[in-house]
């Protein structure tokens, strides 16, 4: 590697392009931990919040109608606000609160933990609507041949439905998700050591404002990129031959 | 008590004095019917009048408001009817086939029974198998349900109801949506599974069919069961001026 970090270095000396990510040790750890940071916030957020899409969708389809309220409210709350204020809200708010009422000091989660919260049920809210698009997309017809031949609701549903309903909804989870990997950004806010928290104090020690803006935008196209490629793989996966044609 | 003892000298399914409304529009108005095991009655009449709603009111898809039915002593009418046991009984073929379109020809035949009946897989894939060349789907096993013909899809789901080994089955215009030359197919299916025994009730507008493998023929209109009998006698000496004006109509 080091010929790598040598040939940026050179790049530096000759044509002062200051990329010290590569050739500084210190900045090259910090940047790498920011994107591994940016990684693994995203990978927990969206796991999380297909959870809370799932769940939502099941309890939004209750005959309990204050269940049914909730539900809406939380989907009308985190989806008409937006996802900075929802974030400073549980930061500075919820955390202050809740930790003065248990008695806690230092707060009860750190920054990282009140991102993938206020994340997770921010993207959460979108796919408890997109689940139920593609719940209400599966055709009563088809259910009902499943009801005919014996099945019980939770069986209609967990192998009818769900599989149907997720096929339909891929495409816009997709859309979701993307956009919920693009919105870790704001967790730059609370100091999260994200990629572009990171890449902020890189280039306010470094003076290097240009060299890094291209490279934040590389690190999010990339990522995003691969997000994208593996959401398609997944559709194509589990396309039904024959299906929707 | 939602289930009495049944003998093989009443009928399998029974009718009595059935009403059913949606809302202001009653659509059932005091019918009875009685089919004996092995018989093969077709309900024929124009659209709109209460066919499908008849049928489906026999598997308990809808409720009925008053009357009573029963299947092999399953008491349909009584609200504590397990619904699940009822239609263990009662198998179904729609109109529009409704098959599982994630699950190959195979699996939405195998599906059912080992689901719900907790069949062994083994013994389900055997009986599966055979029946899909009983309806004549012999190499079509493993393709979905998008990659079939309307007729194709239909036996598919003639399979689908048979493996669970139902003891009735009520086919509800299961040609309408049908190409006229894949009408045939399935009906050859159908009338041999009518020979073989099965207790079968179709509602139907293939008059021609119905003549042939019907035991009796029930004409509905508006609600009501107007006129009724063998086959022979229905078509040709109708009595009722409803009944001669639909048959005029539609022969």
């Amino acid at each position: 590697m080091d010929i790598v970090w040598d040939w940026f270095q050179w790049l530096y000396d000759e044509h002062g392009i200051k990329l010290t990510i590569f050739y500084d040790e210190w900045d090259r750890n910090r940047f790498f931990k920011g994107i591994w940071t940016t990684i693994h916030l995203s990978f927990v957020c969206i796991v999380l919040s297909i959870v809370i899409g799932i769940c939502g969708t099941w309890l939004q389809m209750s005959p309990l109608v204050w269940v049914r309220r909730i539900i809406q409210a939380y989907i009308q709350f985190f989806r008409n606000t937006p996802p900075l204020i929802q974030l400073y809200f549980f930061y500075f708010a919820v955390d202050t609160s809740v930790s003065g009422l248990l008695g806690v000091h230092g707060g009860i989660l750190d920054s990282y933990g009140w991102a993938v919260v206020s994340l997770s049920f921010f993207a959460g809210a979108f796919n408890v609507e997109i689940f139920r698009a593609g719940v209400e997309a599966v055709p009563q017809s088809t259910t009902e041949a499943a009801t005919a031949l014996g099945y019980t609701r939770r069986q209609v549903y967990q192998y009818i439905t769900l599989p149907l309903a997720f096929r339909v909804c891929l495409p816009a989870l997709n859309n979701n998700l993307i956009n919920l990997l693009k919105t870790t950004t704001v967790a730059y806010a609370i100091a999260v050591p994200e990629t572009l928290y990171i890449s902020n104090q890189i280039w306010s020690d470094e003076y290097n404002v240009f060299e890094m803006m291209n490279v934040v935008w590389v690190i999010y196209l990339v990522l995003v990129g691969f997000l994208v490629w593996l959401m398609h793989n997944w559709e194509k996966s589990v396309k039904i031959p024959g299906y929707g044609k | 008590m939602t289930q009495s003892s049944w003998t093989p000298d009443q009928p399998i399914v029974s009718l009595k004095n059935v009403r059913k409304s949606f809302g202001e529009l009653e659509v059932l108005k005091d019918i009875s019917i009685d089919v004996m095991k092995g018989e093969v009655i077709c309900i024929i009449g124009p659209s709109g009048s209460g066919k499908s709603t008849l049928i489906r009111c026999i598997n308990a898809l809808n409720d009925i408001q008053a009357g009573s039915i029963t299947v092999e002593g399953h008491e349909v009418h009584n609200p504590d009817l397990n619904k699940l046991e009822l239609r263990k009984k009662v198998g179904m073929v729609f109109q529009q086939y409704n098959l599982f379109p994630h699950k190959t020809a195979l699996e939405n035949v195998m599906m059912a029974p080992i689901k719900v009946l907790k069949q062994s897989k083994e013994e389900v894939e055997k009986r599966a198998r055979a029946l899909i060349k009983k309806v004549r789907l012999e190499g079509k096993e493993d393709a979905y349900p998008g990659e079939l013909s309307g007729g194709q899809q239909q036996r598919v789901a003639i399979a689908r109801s048979l493996a669970m080994t139902p003891a009735v089955m009520l086919f509800d215009e299961v040609t309408a949506a049908l190409d006229p030359e894949t009408v045939k197919e399935v009906l050859v299916t159908i009338k041999e599974l009518a020979e073989e025994g099965m207790t079968c009730i179709l509602v139907t507008h293939e008059m021609g069919f119905a003549r042939e493998v019907a035991d009796h023929i029930y004409f509905t209109d508006r609600g009501v069961i107007v006129e009724h009998g063998p086959p022979d006698t229905f078509f040709d000496n109708a009595q009722d001026p409803r009944t001669k004006e639909f048959l005029s109509q539609i022969l």
